[in-house]
């Protein structure tokens, strides 16, 4: 317990001094994560939406497809994207690997999947309730997914700050496609392994302390959101 | 609120621009390294010379000497700056590298627990130590990872004539994972280790472990450093890092490295050949 | 649109046969009642009218065009109100506009008919008032206004007041019958005895998927034409 003890202590002091190099960190950090799922969201709400109120050949199996890619271990995710842009690779002439750019790529195929398959239940779940007074008011299949997007929109925020809570939280993708350069590409979680692996066990669950908190911040705005818009909007 | 809403929605989009835009500025190399050598601190405090002086930010990537040899091999790093010269010399024979210069040496030390179980404190033979080490199947624990440390603790055993692997499972523990890890095991499990200095004065979770043998001509740790060949990777940032070779080796260079201390010691003793 | 005829119209879900041929045909002009015991296939019958269902057989035929023609086209003069109001996430004047911007309206030509109607079934003082709010009376007057609003040709209705106390109740019939005054063909189910009274003009009696009798209300009351609805009249059937 003397190392809990510490380890509060080290993350306060890292808190209070604005050590500028634990601000790097946590801003590259939030910069990384958020641009990720704003492309994630992109990119696997729409997929959701549609496969929500199409009807096609396949369909069940994509879905399930769909679901079972939400467990993709962050380290293999990694490991694809480094092969994928290593000189050595395909992308290779983008010359992006070890670039904050590659670590966005990694998060955004590993979240893309989990922005998709929720709000693909989501957005079903509503339709069965929406399915056949919209089809009497005439909305058409692509109006009717963007009417059902917005109406479940709140219950698509928590899907979207999942989906934020898993990219900000991993490390084996970034670790991998970043290479944790120091002032380049280090965020919270490659931090949090180095000063471990460094023996400095307290400034490791400091930091640690630190991106829970963040991430419980995030969380508890989100709630406070969903309470305010429920009570107005019903 | 549908005005807040919008305003905090663009404040965060500006935010988050500010990234990518300064992402795509700086001029920088890649430099593939070891993680015994970043997790010393040696990088942090000559890399920041370099760049003050010429404005190139050098981006290090450590992991293990194989990995890092790897990197160069497949054309991800432009220079290379690893401890294990049989590998280097072969990384530029097959010719991946351009040419390799010697820049630096620290030495291995064996560190143990007080206690000492194997009897070996106060020996500077480190030979003799193993051999202690294997006779009373005290615990011992190894990197096991391809890396530089690795592959000079292997020799070492080899010197020793006896084959680590007969203890496999019960005193010989691979850890599989960089020298901060290993040494982290080491402490938990009160083992002696094989590490290189550097390492070792920087790190913080000792326990019971203590230094038992030094100073042994066969640990000797030679650095050395590479371009990768733009012949073999026409992308590779050949002017810009030999511009880094040529300052490693360079008195200013060297002297940076000769600089570098924790507390009173000097880690790492430069050795390039003028 | 109207008359529409159905000609030997059959709907099966897997293998239950729900409607089993039926044959009718629905002249503009009077409110028309579905009536029947639970189950005969009363919503289904609404359902494959207004399009939201395809028969199984049969055709269903708007003035002259098979299968509603372009089922697009025929459903734009149709509305539907379903046995539970269905709001979006948004203001009551929000619904309604909804359906009229679908229609193809300008914003400001909806938002003026919007508010018209909403005056006309008296909810205009909850117009910015989030849908799902209100109570359940109120939804289901929104429910009317949002339909009424896109001016149809044919009011389909789906037990609407299944739900409701008898209060919300009469609101809901006097603003269908309003609807009707203004000259949209009602076509609407119960199985409410009370209600097919007040609110209709000609039965049309579904039993066990079989349109058993079509006669004008009083007929239909007094002299039941067959056994099935001598019973349900009588208040035997469920």
């Amino acid at each position: 317990m003397n190392s809990l003890g510490e380890a509060f202590g080290a993350a306060w002091r890292l808190i209070a001094g604005f050590d500028t190099e634990l601000a790097q960190v946590v801003g590259l950090s939030l910069q990384v994560s958020l641009i990720a799922v704003v492309i994630a969201t992109l990119i696997g709400l729409p997929i959701g939406a549609m496969i929500a109120v199409e009807r096609f050949r396949g369909r069940q199996t994509l879905i399930v497809l769909l679901n079972a890619l939400m467990g993709l271990p962050p380290v293999v995710v990694g490991l694809v994207v480094y092969l994928l842009l290593s000189r050595a690779g395909p992308l290779g002439n983008l010359g992006i690997l070890f670039t904050p750019t590659a670590m966005v790529f990694a998060q955004a195929v590993l979240i893309t999947p989990i922005i998709a398959a929720l709000s693909r239940q989501t957005i079903e779940d509503a339709w069965r309730e929406y399915d056949e007074q919209l089809r009497s008011l005439g909305a058409r299949r692509l109006n009717a997914a963007m009417t059902l997007i917005w109406d479940t929109r709140f219950s698509l925020l928590t899907i979207v700050l999942a989906g934020f809570g898993r990219a900000a939280a991993e490390v084996g993708a970034v670790m991998i496609v970043g290479g944790n350069i120091d002032g380049v590409t280090r965020v919270m979680t490659t931090a949090i392994a180095l000063e471990t692996s460094k023996g400095d066990l307290p400034l490791a669950l400091g930091l640690g302390i630190v991106l829970v908190t963040l991430v419980i911040v995030l969380n508890a705005l989100a709630a406070v959101i969903r309470e305010m818009a429920l009570r107005r909007y019903g | 609120m549908r005005f807040m809403r919008g305003a905090a929605l663009a404040l965060v989009m500006l935010g988050l621009m500010q990234g990518p835009a300064a992402w795509a500025q700086q001029k920088f190399i890649t430099v593939a390294s070891t993680t015994s050598t970043e997790q010393s601190g040696l990088f942090k405090h000559m890399l920041p010379i370099f760049e003050k002086k010429t404005g190139i930010q050098v981006r290090v990537v450590a992991q293990g000497t194989g990995q890092a040899l790897d990197m160069g091999r497949r054309g991800d790093a432009d220079v290379v700056f690893v401890h294990d010269k049989v590998a280097e010399e072969k990384f530029v024979a097959d010719g991946f590298g351009v040419k390799r210069f010697e820049v630096m040496y620290n030495d291995f030390v064996l560190v143990g627990p007080k206690s000492d179980p194997a009897k070996i404190a106060g020996t500077k033979d480190i030979v003799a130590g193993y051999q202690k080490i294997a006779a009373t199947k005290a615990p011992f624990a190894s990197r096991g990872d391809k890396s530089g440390t690795h592959a000079a603790e292997l020799r070492l055993w080899k010197t020793a004539a006896i084959d680590p692997q007969t203890g496999k499972g019960s005193w010989y523990r691979e850890t599989g994972s960089g020298m901060g890890p290993t040494l982290n095991t080491a402490s938990s499990m009160n083992a002696y280790s094989f590490t290189d200095r550097g390492t070792w004065l920087s790190f913080k979770n000792r326990g019971d472990l203590v230094i038992v043998v030094e100073g042994d001509q066969k640990l000797f740790n030679q650095y050395g450093i590479m371009l990768v060949n733009p012949a073999k990777h026409a992308h590779v940032k050949k002017e810009m890092g030999q511009a880094f070779v040529d300052w490693v080796v360079s008195a200013e260079g060297q002297k940076a490295i000769a600089d570098y201390k924790i507390g009173a010691d000097q880690l790492f003793f430069p050795n390039a050949k003028r | 649109m109207l008359p529409l005829e159905l000609d030997q119209l059959t709907f099966s879900a897997g293998t239950a046969a729900i409607i089993r041929g039926i044959s009718a045909r629905i002249e503009a002009g009077p409110r028309s009642v579905i009536l029947g015991p639970n189950g005969a296939g009363k919503s289904v019958l609404m359902r494959l009218c207004h399009g939201l269902l395809t028969p199984t057989g049969g055709r269903i035929v708007w003035h002259g065009a098979v299968n509603g023609g372009k089922s697009g086209d025929v459903r734009r003069h149709q509305a539907m109100v379903f046995q539970r109001p269905v709001m979006l996430r948004r203001s009551a004047l929000a619904n309604v506009i909804y359906g009229l911007k679908l229609a193809g309206k300008s914003s400001s030509q909806a938002e003026l008919r919007a508010m018209d109607v909403l005056e006309v079934v008296g909810l205009a003082q909850h117009a910015e008032r989030p849908a799902r709010v209100l109570s359940g009376g109120e939804q289901q007057r929104l429910a009317l206004a949002r339909a009424w609003a896109l001016g149809p040709d044919v009011l389909f209705l789906d037990e609407p007041t299944a739900n409701l106390d008898p209060a919300s109740t009469q609101d809901i019939e006097n603003i269908i019958n309003a609807i009707h005054a203004s000259g949209t063909k009602i076509i609407m189910t119960t199985h409410n005895l009370g209600q097919a009274r007040r609110l209709g003009d000609e039965i049309l009696f579904i039993s066990n998927g079989r349109l058993m009798e079509h006669t004008p209300i009083d007929r239909f009351f007094k002299q039941p034409a067959s056994a099935e609805a001598a019973i349900f009249i009588k208040g035997e059937m469920p």
